[in-house]
């Protein structure tokens, strides 16, 4: 309590917003959506037996929970938290820090080729420093096998509370639960050729536009 | 004149021990790990409990025991307690592959983990490495990379998918608790 009064004093006075204590922002803003393309990312996995997959978001249970049921392996890579390990970062010449990309693969996604019947890469792809972004996405076609399939998301608007950062856990078949996120900043927004360039070594790509502004893209390798 | 503290009762309070506030535990049937408090009580108690090796102390090579282990400190190397369970406390640092009947993570793990029974990653767990198990508990805000293997118990019973309703429902209410979800298969 002690610590709470001079602060909620200097947020009454326009000082400083209180800082909600860490559960609450999520259990007051938590929502969820109908996603058509987890639908279908479902659809497709139910025809494969024993279905492996990647997540590569945060370390959720209720996905592990669901994926699992697949009766396949489950795993896990928050490949944007890794991203932000100081461990990558090199000094440049003129003294500013750039992430090394080869140590980073050489850490990250190192899985053997054809590994996985399927990839969930959520929104990462807008949250993932500039030159991670390609080579993530080709080295997700490489550990994907043959008609392998890849759920991804991306924002097509700039900004607004809809687009806040959040971590996906699957409810069911096509239902997710956002749960936000304060650690993350949006670092471009996709357009369609940006993502179809993105994705042209795979075989076939499905544009759902959802009502939130999210572009879901399924894509086959 | 002063009473003894190990003259009292052991009751672990749920808040002594690490991250016991956000597991559901009427829930899981947690089979009881608390070492840390009872290893501090007296003589007469200690033989019901866990062994428990400390956080300064550092163990290169094979680890393995045919009892409960209560972990807090560093390993490197290989973990073996086969029907027994293990807690890695908030201080271990664990670079082995480990091998128990039931592992409790709070600590870090870099290695693979074969639990025969459960695992359960706390929300201050670190773990990097492969799981195989039948049953798995992960905590809200446990770092986890790598794989989920979960295996099918040997009694033959076949793994279901937890259906949707099975699955933690939108949180529209104001509980401070961050939730656990459970993967009982």
């Amino acid at each position: 309590m002690n610590h709470v009064g001079p602060r909620l004093l200097k947020w009454l006075r326009g000082g400083e917003r209180p800082q909600p204590c860490a559960a609450q922002p999520s259990a007051v803003s938590r929502s969820s959506r109908h996603s058509t393309g987890l639908a279908e990312f479902t659809r497709l996995l139910s025809t494969r037996e024993n279905a492996s997959v990647l997540d590569l978001g945060p370390t959720s249970s209720a996905n592990i929970s669901f994926l699992t049921g697949f009766g396949g392996r489950v795993c896990n890579e928050d490949i944007v938290h890794a991203s932000r390990e100081a461990r990558y970062m090199t000094k440049q010449e003129d003294g500013s820090l750039a992430l090394d990309t080869q140590r980073f693969f050489s850490e990250n996604l190192g899985q053997p080729a054809q590994q996985f019947d399927a990839v969930l890469c959520w929104d990462v792809a807008d949250y993932l420093i500039e030159p991670l972004v390609k080579p993530m996405v080709e080295r997700l076609q490489h550990l994907l096998k043959p008609k392998g399939v890849l759920l991804a998301f991306f924002h097509t608007n700039e900004a607004g509370p809809e687009h806040a950062p959040a971590r996906y856990h699957i409810i069911s078949g096509e239902f997710l639960d956002l749960e936000p996120r304060h650690d993350l900043r949006r670092q471009r927004v996709f357009n369609n050729r940006h993502v179809e360039n993105l994705f042209k070594g795979y075989s076939s790509l499905k544009f759902f536009l959802a009502r939130d502004h999210v572009r879901e893209v399924l894509a086959i390798r | 004149m002063w009473k003894r503290p190990e003259d009292k009762p052991h009751t672990a309070t749920p808040a002594s021990q690490p991250g016991a506030g956000a597991t559901t535990a009427a829930a899981t049937p947690v089979r009881e790990s608390r070492p840390l408090e009872m290893t501090k009580t007296g003589e007469s108690s200690r033989h019901d409990v866990a062994a428990h090796i400390g956080k300064s102390v550092l163990v290169k090579g094979e680890l393995s025991g045919s009892e409960d282990l209560y972990l807090d400190g560093e390993v490197e190397g290989v973990i073996e307690l086969r029907d027994h369970s293990l807690v890695i406390g908030p201080n271990g640092r664990i670079r082995a592959s480990i091998s128990a009947r039931e592992v409790v993570i709070h600590g870090r793990v870099e290695g693979n983990v074969n639990a025969s029974e459960r695992a359960e990653l706390k929300k201050s767990c670190v773990l990097i490495g492969d799981v195989s198990t039948q049953r798995i508990v992960i905590e809200d805000g446990a770092f986890f990379k790598g794989s989920v293997d979960l295996k099918k118990d040997s009694k033959g019973d076949v793994r279901k998918p937890v259906p949707a309703s099975g699955q933690p429902a939108v949180n529209s209410g104001a509980s401070a608790a961050p939730q656990s979800s459970l993967l009982e298969h």
